[in-house]
């Protein structure tokens, strides 16, 4: 699982002591303390009340969270739907597969597109990316990877680099060279060093910088010229399956789900976990920000796909059916945001009217689970990659 | 107001209860203001409704474009008649 010592984000003299030691960073009543454990528990113990025991604060502790959530039930004046009731009901869509792309040796774990629109970077448990152009079906480069389920790829934002990463623990940026003949995996540079897979990653905003997930329970951001760490979040207490940047072009958020149900919201900059959402029922296999930034959609595997408000600080929206009992792996949305693109184990893409909550189709054509669904920059095509080893282009 | 009151310290007490239970993952939540965050669920849905009927008509899976815009759409072949 998970061993992380990972409570002391800065070391130096402690408030309370005096020593120098790794030092715990709290806020009591809105003030910072920089305590080292010791004195943390101390002043823990030093609270507890004549009478008191563990067992009692629990139990005070659990019922004021329900007040608490009391409380906040009485600020969830309406429902998401109740609002879009007003909004026009969508006209059946018209979407078809128009490009599959074959290719691949084995199950296709992971999909991303190139801001260009055309082109897509795919990985697959046989070791293998390739970069495809989707108008043409041309694979124009192949890397080998020294490990087999490549869980996570993506492209950077200049079009010159793709990372990768899974099971060897690390991701790897490896340039993408014009020159046909020039062997890839050679300039492959590891970046990431995780103790466990690398579930997901993605660059920032630059070529500079890519932020990974791992089973260790982590994510980190690193830097990809020298490989450095640059800031870890803690938090998690299971593996993390996913990550997703905040997509405006200042933004410093993004939001990771995992095994432990739970999705949240981290700080670039600090570290911090900002926000925790904990409303599913099984694990979290992806997480993806609304167009605005305002508000994600998480996909689990207990069937359903849920669509959680920042602002609102609270799940707006649960996206299921009866029909519906395989685990959802991935979500995206299309370029407005009213569509939500689902892929399920049960080998269909179902697509959500993200507003008012009802199912608006359903895509068939693959044969085994889908892996990952991904809407083009341009918001013109669906990618879905599946263990049937191929990818389908729906538009 | 009391109400705000009470859940402020409420939210103090249940912070320093898990520091006493010895909890692992000490959660700091940044408020910008009680009375402005958390938003009332109207309030934000209403800015999702009204992001998404901005963007809807630009949105091509959405709205669909013809098939003589659409990369992906192979164009039918001329017939001759």
């Amino acid at each position: 699982m998970c061993d992380q010592t990972f409570m002391a984000a800065t070391f130096g003299p402690c408030d309370s002591c005096g020593k120098a030691s790794p030092l715990m960073n709290i806020y009591i009543k809105s003030e910072a303390i920089n305590y080292c454990s010791f004195c943390v528990e101390m002043m823990a113990c030093q609270q507890l009340q004549k009478g008191e025991t563990l067992q009692s604060l629990k139990k005070e502790s659990d019922s004021l969270k329900k007040k608490l959530e009391e409380e906040r039930g009485k600020l969830n004046d309406v429902e998401l739907h109740q609002v879009a009731e007003k909004v026009e009901v969508l006209s059946s869509l018209s979407i078809k597969t128009r490009r599959v792309l074959k290719g691949h040796g084995n199950k296709v774990l992971c999909v991303d597109w190139c801001k260009d629109k055309r082109r897509l970077v795919s990985s697959s448990q046989d070791g293998k990316a390739i970069v495809w152009d989707a108008f043409t079906l041309n694979k124009e480069h192949g890397v080998t990877l020294p490990c087999t389920w490549v869980m996570a790829c993506a492209y950077a934002p200049s079009g010159c680099a793709v990372a990768c990463g899974g099971l060897d623990n690390k991701c790897s940026v490896v340039p993408l060279s014009l020159d046909k003949n020039e062997n890839l995996a050679a300039k492959k540079k590891s970046v990431a060093m995780h103790t466990n897979y690398v579930s997901g990653c993605t660059f920032t905003n630059s070529d500079m910088q890519l932020l990974t997930s791992s089973g260790d329970g982590t994510c980190a951001l690193w830097d990809v010229e020298s490989g450095q760490l640059l800031q870890s979040f803690h938090g998690h207490t299971a593996d993390v399956l996913s990550l997703d940047l905040a997509p405006s072009e200042t933004g410093n958020t993004f939001v990771s789900g995992g095994c432990d149900m739970k999705a949240n919201v981290w700080d670039m900059r600090s570290g911090q976990n900002i926000q925790s959402f904990e409303s599913h029922e099984s694990d979290i296999n992806c997480v993806r920000y609304y167009p605005s930034g305002d508000a994600f959609a998480s996909a689990s595997d207990d069937a359903t796909c849920r669509f959680y408000d920042l602002r609102a600080d609270r799940e707006v929206a649960v996206y299921q059916k009866d029909s519906v009992i395989f685990g959802a792996s991935s979500v995206d949305f299309s370029l407005s945001g009213r569509l939500l693109f689902a892929g399920y184990n049960d080998y269909t893409i179902n697509v959500w009217d993200v507003l008012k909550g009802t199912r608006v189709s359903i895509l068939f054509g693959h044969e085994n689970r889908v892996s990952r669904v991904r809407v083009s920059p341009d918001g013109t095509a669906l990618c879905s990659a599946s263990w049937d080893n191929t990818l389908r282009i729906w538009a | 107001m009391s109400t705000n009151n009470n859940i402020a310290q409420a939210r103090k007490l249940v912070e320093q209860l898990r520091i006493e239970a010895g909890i692992e993952r000490i959660k700091v939540k940044q408020y910008f203001s009680s009375l402005f965050f958390p938003l009332l669920v109207s309030k934000a849905a209403a800015d999702l409704m009204s992001y998404c009927d901005q963007h809807a008509r630009s949105d091509p899976l959405l709205v669909g474009v013809p098939t003589s815009e659409n990369p992906f759409k192979d164009k039918k072949p001329c017939i001759i008649l």
